[in-house]
């Protein structure tokens, strides 16, 4: 996509991509790593204003549309993904990124996941997981393991916490991976290799919320979570669905865990086969001959 | 002149809704306007069903109360309706079904025939039993059997052609049947008129469908619901041929973001739906309202609240969709009252969209959405489509949102080369998060300029019906335009003004109106009467009496009627 105009030494520096806005997230915050990984993809692949787009959700995640200076939609809580699905019908030539939470996407969203999931929208979702509610100062979220003690479960949390991964792969996802924010050179492959994939694309990225939770902190992460092996096979189903079942000491499987060859939803539309809906003129159509079935 | 009410009742399953379409088709082409109406409840099989179509010599634009003709496949419609029919009347019963027919009025004409029978034996089925008894009623009233075969046939099309065979067949014995039987009761009431104008027989869901392709709609997410599903039934079989995408999302909640998804990418975006749906979009209204993203959202009421009355008409959504979502943003809020009016307000919708980068709500009923009614094929030459301010090239320091004097901004789309951002938070110029108090003043009083800029630019004044000068003038709004102008017919020294814009409000317009008015009547179809209140909050002005209804039946002419008489006499 006009590949001839791009100059890459004036065109993909960090300064282009950067804001006027100071950063507000805490110091030693997760967001720090996603941002840094996509920042660094952007300018690998010469994503811009031109071929690229941001959706993001309501959360500390959202707040990275202040960051990126790339032209995007901050929506609703929960609500990221039907506007990207829109957004990708309407223009599929664009590189769609979704930022989301795991309270934005598993809990106020979580329709829109399954059934995004279910079509193979073909959308990246960077799916910052902190596993509680951290811009609302600290409350249990779908992502936080029982037992633990926030704001609102004071008593320990009762609830199992939900698997974005498992869920994603049973709703129908064609491209699953999870990494730590802390890994940027990888998360930005990761995030490359996602957005390459035509298909529904989830990563869930380890961001620990350096403020309200004391149990996945940095140190957690790094001690706990192993890179997938080079004969892993992540075309296989089986072993990819069993990979979600694992959660342990020591035993957190980061990597791209599955890919399936699948037709996206997007490319199933006949009306856009050739072009995309908003490079066709928008005009005033005759309809006479829709009128035979009301005579 | 009242209008040929033919009614046409039976168990529901048994195409008794299609057989009343059939009726409204062949009087239309025979060259008289119908109007339709119907009545079912929330079930596939087994209630009761009612339909009835309105006939006459020129346009005709409610449902009355009487019935001239009743067509009674089951004995629950006589029950229910024979003692509508008029002296005069007729009534055609399904003599092969046990059904007994009592207490009707003088010089009643019964037409028994065995509609059960006759649909089984010459190789047809019980499905046919409506054929049977679209053969009968042509029969009687002198319609053509030819125009029924010919529409049989165009019914099936895509079917074994032994099913139109076996349909003609019975639709033929029928018709015989009624020839030889009942030759000395005939009423050719449908024999063709010699001067045929040509005309279409649509709802107003098909005209709002119809409107939206003619406009340029490029992008429809609809969740199905009674009684806008139709909408989606036109559109989605025909995206390929107008180049437009229909989506049925997971619910409301993501129709409308996906349909402001798509319109921040810059594409025409449909959502429709009813209230109940309407409550799962609020949250979407705002964001399209504070993001500035153009969207035209169909709202088809029915009775409320909750589940409600699912396949029965209401106005009560009005005060709901004109406050609907927390804080302030401008909303344009049209109310058509009919077909023709639905077609256009819809196509005007997207303009109005564009034109002020806001939702555009255009707010129906079940009445109106589903009753067919024969107009003449939509005139849209003089319309052209107006994008407003759409920057489509990459401009130097451009600023998504802003601050102009009409309060609109240049919109701009992801793909061109323009950095912005389209923000549910509070933003700057730019569209970056901005909580100043300086910057919230300005972006509010900038968003909220756009309604004055639309009073000014685009508001129509509401319309006056019937003379200036009148003893007594009705007030109203959207669906029931119908019968009070029906009514009106009946009436001396009765005007009527009815009021399609609800956001912005035509104050102006109605106090000069109504100050002149001697005594104004109310008429609304809900139990608070919504629009009186709106009507009072513009313009202090409170309507001397009312006519409310809210039992999810639309108001007859007869009741307006009534009432009218009622003020006269007092």
């Amino acid at each position: 996509m006009s590949k001839k105009k791009l100059q890459p030494k004036q065109y993909l520096t960090g300064a282009a991509l950067s804001t006027p806005k100071p950063c507000t997230w805490c110091p030693g915050c997760g967001d720090f790593g996603i941002w840094s990984a996509f920042r660094a993809a952007c300018m690998q692949e010469k994503w811009d204003n031109k071929n690229t787009a941001l959706v993001a959700g309501i959360g500390c995640h959202g707040h990275i549309i202040n960051f990126v200076k790339i032209t995007a939609f901050e929506g609703l809580h929960g609500r990221a993904l039907p506007v990207a699905s829109g957004l990708k019908m309407a223009n599929h030539d664009l590189n769609v990124f979704v930022f989301t939470g795991d309270g934005d996407s598993l809990s106020e969203g979580g329709n829109h996941f399954i059934h995004a999931a279910r079509r193979n929208q073909n959308l990246t979702v960077i799916l910052h997981d902190n596993a509680l509610y951290a811009l609302t100062t600290g409350q249990a979220s779908p992502r936080t393991p029982k037992g633990q003690v926030t704001k609102s479960t004071p008593g320990g949390n009762i609830d199992d916490p939900l698997h974005p991964l498992r869920l994603a792969l049973s709703a129908g996802a064609t491209f699953l991976a999870r990494e730590y924010s802390g890994n940027v050179e990888s998360l930005k492959e990761i995030i490359i290799e996602a957005n390459k994939h035509e298909g529904f694309s989830v990563i869930q990225v380890m961001q620990p919320c350096v403020s309200f939770n004391k149990v996945y902190t940095h140190r957690f992460f790094q001690e706990n979570i192993y890179k997938l092996p080079e004969d892993y096979d992540p075309t296989d189903t089986f072993s990819a669905y069993q990979k979600t079942f694992e959660w342990d000491y020591k035993k957190i499987p980061v990597g791209i865990l599955y890919q399936e060859k699948r037709k996206s939803y997007e490319a199933q539309l006949p009306v856009i086969s050739k072009k995309t809906l908003v490079k066709q003129p928008v005009k005033k159509k005759t309809i006479t001959s829709l009128y035979k079935k009301f005579i | 002149m009242k209008p040929f009410v033919l009614k046409i009742g039976g168990e529901a399953g048994y195409g008794i809704m299609s057989a009343g379409l059939v009726v409204a088709k062949i009087a239309s082409r025979s060259g008289y306007y119908t109007f339709d109406y119907s009545e079912y409840p929330s079930l596939v099989r087994g209630g009761h069903n009612v339909m009835q179509v309105a006939i006459s010599e020129g346009p005709v634009l409610a449902p009355y109360m009487h019935t001239d003709f009743l067509v009674a496949l089951n004995q629950d419609t006589l029950h229910q309706h024979q003692h509508e029919v008029i002296g005069g009347g007729s009534i055609l019963f399904d003599s092969a079904m046990n059904m007994s027919v009592k207490n009707v009025a003088k010089g009643v004409h019964i037409f028994d025939v065995p509609i059960h029978e006759i649909a089984t034996r010459v190789g047809g089925s019980l499905i046919m039993k409506n054929t049977a008894a679209l053969g009968a009623v042509l029969s009687i009233l002198g319609g053509s059997i030819d125009d029924l075969c010919k529409m049989i046939k165009e019914e099936f099309r895509d079917k074994h052609e032994s099913v139109s065979k076996r349909n003609i067949a019975v639709a033929r014995a029928a018709y015989q049947y009624v020839q030889e039987r009942h030759f000395d009761k005939l009423d050719p009431f449908l024999k063709q008129k010699r001067v045929r104008k040509e005309k279409i027989v649509v709802t107003a869901n098909e005209a709002i469908a119809l409107g939206s392709i003619a406009a340029g709609m490029q992008f429809a997410a609809i969740y199905p619901m009674t009684p806008t599903s139709a909408i989606l039934h036109t559109l989605a079989p025909h995206q390929e041929k107008f180049g437009y995408i229909y989506k049925q999302p997971e619910d409301e909640i993501s129709a409308l973001n996906m349909a402001i998804g798509a319109s921040f990418a810059g594409v025409r975006s449909l959502v429709a739906t009813s209230g109940g749906g309407f409550c799962l979009m609020t949250e979407a209204y705002g964001l399209a309202g504070i993001t500035e993203t153009p969207v035209v959202i169909i709202e088809g009421m029915r009775g409320a609240p909750a589940t409600g009355l699912p396949t029965w008409t209401e106005q009560g959504d009005l005060l709901f969709t004109l406050y609907a979502h927390q804080g302030d943003f401008p909303r344009i809020i049209l109310a058509p009252g009919d077909v023709e009016e639905s077609f256009h307000m819809t196509m005007q919708a997207f303009n109005l969209a564009e034109k002020y980068q806001t939702p555009v709500l255009l707010l129906v009923d079940k009445h109106i959405c589903e009753s067919h009614m024969s107009v003449e094929p939509f005139e849209y030459k003089k319309y052209s489509i107006e994008r407003g301010n759409f920057v489509k090239t990459k401009r130097v320091n451009y600023k998504r949102y802003a601050v102009t004097a009409s309060g609109i901004s240049p919109r701009s789309i992801p793909g061109v080369g323009n950095h912005f951002v389209v923000n549910s938070d509070e933003h700057d110029e730019v569209g970056y998060s901005e909580e100043s108090s300086e910057n919230r003043i300005e972006q509010m009083n900038k968003r909220m300029r756009k309604l004055l800029t639309c009073e000014k630019e685009d508001m129509e004044k509401p319309r006056v019906y019937g003379s200036t000068k009148a003893d007594i003038t009705i007030i109203s709004w959207g669906s029931n335009k119908g019968a009070i102008l029906e009514a009106l017919q009946h009436c001396k020294n009765v005007n009527f003004v009815h009021v399609t814009w609800m956001n912005p409000f035509p104050t102006r317009a109605l106090n000069n109106i109504l100050k002149k008015a001697k005594k104004v009547l109310l008429v609304e179809c809900n139990y608070s009467g919504q629009f009186g209140k709106l009507l009072k909050e513009k313009t202090g002005f409170t309507p001397h009496d009312t006519l409310l209804k809210y039992d999810g039946r639309p108001i007859f002419p007869e009741e307006i009627i009534q009432k009218i008489q009622s003020l006269l006499d007092s």
